[in-house]
């Protein structure tokens, strides 16, 4: 009996916490990717490049930087996954749709920014991502990414 | 103060270089919603306590670079980049830079 009082102890918490994990985050993952497709298909009029320079032609008066930034966090299952898929090594998914969904939260915000401020075009864009969890097996993965450009106003 | 990333400014033409501006700011990021961004953690998703903080910090970062411009009388900044870095655990380093120049509209 105590033994298995001890057992659930040992291991009950790190179970509900990955199965919360699983249950919670799949379906933060999947409202978060609807509400992107919904996005971006309402920003699909507005035109982003990372070309340098407004195009030839392109009747802009002037520039304003405009930029959308997101912090994401890996939930408690995807860690454990990520762990233990270190171990043989290779392709780690969970985490690389974790940093799409940023990416494209990041461009979304930056369009919307940019449309509010009356522009269409979004010139030289460049993302960043910065790792801002700590280092080691303690604290979970979090990243920023920030995407900015220049909207051409006028 | 016009900011931009792009190396010209459109509608207008570059007169003189000021010389490169910057500017920074280090937060730390476990005050307060440390425990917020902890429990959010499980379930992963966005972190938007986070999100507001480096989002402030990085306009504070822009603020200081144009008043260094300004100091310069500069009437824009070109080629701006950003950049983050964790200096510590638990803290961001967000830094702004670019190019300080002297604007003229053309045809004006």
């Amino acid at each position: 009996m105590e033994a298995i009082v001890g057992l659930l102890c040992n291991c009950g918490l790190p179970l509900f916490l990955a199965a919360l994990g699983l249950v919670v985050g799949k379906s933060v993952e999947y409202s978060h990717l609807r509400s992107l497709a919904q996005r971006e298909e309402a920003l699909r009029s507005m035109i982003a490049t990372n070309l340098r320079r407004a195009p030839a032609g392109h009747p802009a008066t002037s520039g304003r930087l405009v930029s959308g930034s997101v912090v994401i966090g890996s939930d408690y299952f995807k860690t454990l996954v990520a762990g233990l898929k270190k171990l043989i090594g290779g392709e780690i998914r969970s985490y690389e749709r974790m940093l799409e969904r940023a990416r494209r939260e990041a461009l979304c915000r930056m369009l919307e920014s940019a449309r509010a401020q009356g522009a269409t075009t979004v010139v030289n864009v460049r993302y960043e991502t910065s790792n801002i969890g700590g280092i080691g097996s303690k604290s979970p993965p979090m990243a920023e990414v920030v995407a900015y450009g220049t909207a051409l106003i006028g | 103060m016009i900011i931009v990333n792009t190396e010209t400014v459109p509608g207008h033409e570059i007169t003189a270089l000021c010389g490169l501006v910057q500017g920074n700011t280090i937060r730390a990021k476990h005050v307060g919603r440390d425990i917020a961004a902890g429990l959010k953690n499980l379930v992963g998703g966005e972190l938007k306590g986070y999100t507001e903080l480096l989002t402030e910090a990085r306009r504070e970062a822009v603020e200081r670079m144009m008043a260094q411009a300004q100091q310069l009388g500069a009437d824009a900044i070109v080629n701006v980049r950003f950049s983050t870095s964790a200096v510590t655990q638990g803290a961001a380093e967000l830094y702004a830079y670019g190019t300080a120049v002297k604007l003229q509209r053309i045809g004006a």
